[in-house]
């Protein structure tokens, strides 16, 4: 227990660190408010704009969370066919590479122009940015299962369906996870960038992406400040999210997963 | 020896195997294991011998000649058939006895059953008090064991056994090949065993197939007769040492200098 918690003391003691050098950068050198903000004024700004703040953290979080969920459920989908058919992986395999190398920023407007401002274009870019992937570690976990496994099942006289179901797709869940924390973090990315094209068109009701556009427009650098710690906040809170997710149903056999890491 | 060992439940008429590339692997191999028989196969690298277990289980097909099992092809004999591979091949998701259980849960058997069956084999190869671990918390031999419970599971009358100790101490070898030989004596199943170890083919088997190399193709054969029940003290007597001596020679025999 001392031992894990130890390096959390460690990283918390970096944090306070960074606070106190933070304030002497600005009482030596006066740096004027707007530039940079004293962690004090941060705090403020958290407490005087808690409500929109959280509001605007929840619109993000949802959008992302559901352009993750969408792209575990389709990346998985779209993995099974390429583990079950190798002619339909030879054919698309390709453009899931590039699905990753398509420069979201390029394609948003377009998405825009195509599903409207708002919330479900927002949620569309984090699924298009996260799928690939979830379908090229679900798909290296549903092929990468040892012959001597599949010969035993084949011994045994397995249908098709018990070979994926028994062996292929529980061989695969460790390489999907890989895939879903890989995805949690982009996705929070790709909401936040989907948000400064397609974010609500009503001033107060956009995610965290919209709220940092308006703030830094209004010279408003400490709102600013705490919109970027709590798209912070949100990229942890999946990643951990995920992590124990990962932990539960992988820590009894798995050896990757014996314990939750605190890192 | 009773009439009903004597039919043949393995036959190989002419069997030649050529890997895709064309290098023969199997050239012309006849042979004929009768049931109840333990033969053991032995050879230098290359002499094809876990490529006859593969052909008799129909994992992958002769590029001429017959094989039978049973009367039948590989193919639609593999419900009498069980394999167990040099690793363990457990499924590391499931307990002990969820692996024990695969292959019956595999052909269909469910529900009472199922659960007795297991629960059976698994006191028989005495396993029962880590029925719910999972294999990473196994020893190397504990695994074997839980390969050969759940091969032992689906009732085999021919049992392929491909290295299956290769990767184990020596005493955890000798003990397992004990319980081989305890587990044959009560359930009267053949066996086909490919192994490195001439102590091991000696102590088994009933008889001996030493095979040459490129091409695979039969050296030798040396009956064992040796009485059963075999125990650990007859690793001392000079009878077991005098046929590791011959089986020794006549595998350095088939090895080209």
């Amino acid at each position: 227990m001392k031992a894990r918690l130890l390096p959390l003391a460690d990283a918390l003691a970096v944090f306070l660190a960074m606070l106190v050098l933070w304030q002497l950068v600005l009482w030596i050198f006066h740096v004027p408010s707007y530039m940079l903000p004293s962690p004090w004024a941060v705090a403020r700004a958290v407490v005087a704009r808690f409500p929109s703040l959280v509001s605007s953290l929840a619109i993000t979080a949802g959008e992302a969370g559901g352009g993750l969920l969408a792209s575990i459920a389709a990346g998985v989908l779209i993995a099974l066919a390429f583990g079950q058919f190798r002619w339909v992986r030879r054919m698309l395999y390709p453009y899931t590479i590039l699905l990753q190398t398509v420069p979201i920023v390029a394609i948003a407007p377009l998405i825009v122009m195509w599903v409207g401002a708002g919330a479900l274009s927002v949620t569309v870019i984090a699924f298009i940015i996260s799928l690939a992937p979830i379908i090229a570690n679900t798909t290296q976990g549903l092929i990468s299962v040892e012959e001597n496994l599949v010969h035993l099942f084949l011994m045994h006289n397995a249908s098709p369906a018990q070979l994926l179901l028994k062996l292929r797709l529980p061989h695969a869940v460790p390489s999907l996870f890989v895939g879903i924390r890989i995805a949690s973090g982009i996705s929070v990315i790709g909401a936040i960038t989907g948000e400064l094209y397609a974010g609500s068109s009503r001033v107060g009701e956009g995610g965290l992406g919209y709220a940092i556009l308006y703030a830094s427009s209004q010279l408003q650098t400490d709102y600013l400040f705490a919109l970027v710690l709590a798209a912070t906040i949100l990229g942890f809170s999946f990643f951990f999210i995920v992590m124990f997710l990962e932990w539960y149903f992988l820590h009894r056999w798995h050896e990757s997963a014996r314990a939750p890491e605190v890192e | 020896m009773t009439q009903e060992f004597i039919a043949p439940q393995v036959e190989f008429t002419g069997v030649t195997k050529r890997y895709p590339n064309g290098g023969l692997v199997l050239d012309a191999l006849s042979l004929t294991i009768a049931k109840g028989e333990f033969v053991s196969l032995i050879g230098p690298s290359g002499c094809g011998k876990s490529t006859v277990l593969k052909l008799i289980s129909g994992l992958t097909p002769p590029t001429a000649g017959t094989i039978q099992v049973d009367g039948l092809t590989p193919k639609n004999a593999r419900e009498t058939v069980s394999y167990i591979f040099q690793d363990a091949t457990l499924l590391p998701w499931r307990t002990v006895r969820q692996n024990v259980g695969l292959g019956l849960e595999l052909e269909g058997v469910n529900g009472t059953r199922h659960a007795q069956r297991t629960a059976s084999l698994l006191e028989l190869v005495g396993l029962g008090h880590v029925a719910e671990a999972y294999p990473r918390e196994l020893s190397g031999g504990m695994k074997m064991r839980v390969s050969i419970a759940r091969a032992l599971a689906t009732s085999p009358r021919l049992l392929l056994m491909d290295e299956p100790f290769a990767a184990l101490d020596e005493m955890a070898r000798d003990r397992l090949n004990e319980e081989l030989l305890r587990l044959r004596a009560e359930q009267k199943w053949t066996a086909v065993f490919v192994t490195h170890s001439v102590a091991e083919a000696v102590f088994l088997s009933t008889r001996i197939i030493v095979l040459a190399a490129h091409p695979g193709r039969t050296h030798a054969i040396i009956p064992v007769e040796l009485p059963f029940p075999r125990l650990a003290a007859l690793r001392a007597a000079p009878e077991f040492g005098a046929l590791t001596a011959q089986v020794s020679r006549t595998l350095r025999e088939a090895i080209p200098q």
